[in-house]
């Protein structure tokens, strides 16, 4: 190798060795933590696994979580994995549509000014702290509800799912916003000279164009949807029961190991299974993650 | 020269002005284009060339803040009153000075106007796609991976497929913006014979920062400067030893510019 440009001293190729290694070093440190994180969950959740009171196909598919039961203690997280599932459906079901429309809007069809306003609004949205959004469910949202559904609780399904989609609209407009804004002008323009409208722009070419952008909006959506705690404790009721329509309380995974953990006797089979539920949200986002980096690289292969 | 009468121009330009915010780049421009010529555009860069092109098919509508007066009329029609600004644009082929591939395969590039225009059976774009392929004179090279991205050509073959793409709809007129900017001389010279082909049943715009192509190609050759026609007339007479003003000789001999 080279010693750095003819003219430059030998001390700055050593300079520039040091950061490199601190460059690595930083990127290596995000493995470790990840790894740590895993392990340290792993470990604190592992011995209940040998337990022979535990069964993990009970914990996976049984709805019976009677975790302080006197006699008859039993651990199953199904009506759980289907409360996070079915808000965190419910949520995308409204906000993807909802943030892809307003990023097309603010990216393609409004003007200057507006688009700044909104863009400060939304940044606005997304600045509001997760425990207020469950403070509008539990009060403002779950009596609208009620009036209009005649629902006997308000807090539910719906409530997260409305909660939620709000919370995750502005992570899904900003990214969506700006991977459309990254499609080059040209492809505007030469579309647009073979005699397109603006809408056959944004269908044929736009979104096409910024399809790994907008999947990866779409993600992170539903990473929040999965992941999110505070509000969804606040929001869905915590009653586990497995939804049979969007008017009922659920409780979700975070909001089961939120509620409990402080509770639970460190070292008992109790706090050990919410660290296994805690494994398993990691398996479930690991999942999401694993799934849209095999679709991501599916597309670009092409 | 015989007297020229309003039906044989196919497009007539008249006073033309063109401003960006506040700066005016193209001060009150007139002439005409026949039906079926080609008409040479030179002149040195920043001189309005792609802006008059932009105002030519409206794409000029979507530069924020410009302001352009005059008129400009296509088959006798004002551009700026035209009822359906979509087919006036499909009238005229646009090829930028880089290719542009839209990020689909081949085929669907060259489908992409038909489709967008409500042509949706397989066997007529089929036929389509392959008769603009042929006339651009790429058919042979891609024939059998018209489903691959486009933009995985060469960049000649990509500036010959925004050609085919550009032909799709069938224009009358095509308009082509320092098409050889990125291509190498063989290749310029294939595209120079698809234009000789063309030139039988079109109106041809050629801009270009090559004086001698225009000299090969075009029948009548526009000199603009700084937003101005030094000047306007048969390609002979201005790379001849006499054009009228003296800063056409200069340009084309490469003195100045
Ligand atoms: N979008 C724009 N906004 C502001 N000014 C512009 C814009 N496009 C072009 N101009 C200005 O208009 C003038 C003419 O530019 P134009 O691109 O039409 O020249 P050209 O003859 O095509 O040049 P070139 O040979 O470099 O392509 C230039 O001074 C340029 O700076
Ligand atoms: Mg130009």
């Amino acid at each position: 190798m080279q010693c750095g440009p003819p003219n430059a001293p030998c001390g700055r190729w050593g300079g520039e060795k040091i950061l490199e290694a601190l460059v690595y070093l930083c990127g290596f440190s995000a493995i470790i933590f990840v790894l740590g994180i895993f392990v340290f969950v792993f470990k604190e959740a592992l011995p209940v696994l040998t337990n022979e009171n535990f069964s993990l196909s009970q914990f996976l598919f049984s709805s019976d979580w009677y975790p302080t039961s006197e006699s008859n203690k039993r651990y199953g997280v199904f009506a759980m994995i289907a409360g996070t599932v079915s808000v965190t459906g419910l949520a995308m079901v409204i906000a993807v549509p909802f943030g892809l429309g307003a990023a097309i809007y603010l990216s393609e069809f409004c003007g200057q000014k507006t688009r700044e306003t909104l863009k400060i609004v939304i940044e606005f949205l997304a600045a509001v702290p997760s425990v207020v959004w469950g403070f509008i469910g539990l009060t403002v949202m779950s009596k609208l509800i009620v009036q209009y559904t005649g629902a006997p609780v308000g807090v539910n399904v719906l409530n997260g799912g409305i909660i939620l989609a709000l919370m995750s609209v502005p992570i899904i407009v900003s990214i969506s916003e700006d991977a459309l804004k990254a499609v080059p002008d040209s492809y505007r323009e030469a579309a647009i000279a073979l005699g397109v409208t603006r809408w056959q722009l944004v269908w044929r070419v736009l979104l096409p164009a910024a399809k790994q952008g907008l999947l990866a909006a779409v993600l992170l959506g539903v990473g929040r949807g999965v992941g999110e705690t505070m509000a969804v404790l606040m929001a869905t009721g915590h009653a586990v029961h497995i939804p049979h329509s969007v008017l009922d309380s659920v409780r979700t995974l975070t909001a089961n190991i939120a509620a409990e953990l402080g509770e639970a006797p460190a070292g008992s089979d109790h706090y050990r299974v919410l660290f296994l539920t805690g494994v398993l949200l990691f398996t479930i986002t690991f999942g999401v993650n694993l799934i849209a980096d095999t679709i991501v690289r599916g597309i670009r292969r092409k | 020269m015989v007297n020229v009468t309003a039906s044989e121009n196919h497009i007539e330009v008249r006073e033309l002005r063109l401003s960006y915010g506040v700066k005016e780049v193209i001060h009150g421009i007139s002439f005409d284009i026949r039906r079926n010529e080609i008409l040479g555009v030179i002149g040195p860069a920043q001189s309005g060339k792609t802006s008059l092109l932009r105002c030519l098919n409206r794409t000029i509508d979507f530069t924020p803040d410009t302001h352009v007066s005059g008129t400009i009329t296509v088959d006798g029609e004002d551009v700026r009153r035209v009822r359906n600004v979509y087919a006036l644009r499909r009238k005229i082929g646009m090829v930028a000075p880089l290719p542009v591939g839209l990020p689909l395969s081949i085929y669907d590039n060259v489908a992409f106007a038909p489709r967008s225009a409500g042509l949706n059976r397989k066997g007529e774009l089929d036929l389509m796609v392959e008769q603009c392929l042929r006339q651009a004179a790429l058919w042979d090279e891609v024939k059998d991976r018209l489903d691959s991205l486009g933009t995985k050509l060469s960049g000649g073959q990509q500036q010959r497929l925004t050609i085919a793409r550009a032909l799709s709809h069938q224009p009358e007129i095509l308009c082509l913006d320092e098409f050889s900017i990125a291509i190498d001389p063989v290749t310029t010279m294939r595209i120079e014979d698809v234009l000789k082909e063309l030139r039988r049943h079109m109106t041809i715009i050629l801009v270009t920062n090559l004086t001698q192509q225009a000299r090969r190609l075009a029948d009548r050759t526009m000199f603009l400067w700084k937003g101005e026609i030094v000047e306007l007339d048969t390609t002979n007479v201005i790379f001849s030893d006499k054009p009228r003003d003296s800063r056409t000789r200069d340009y084309v001999e490469g003195i100045f510019g």
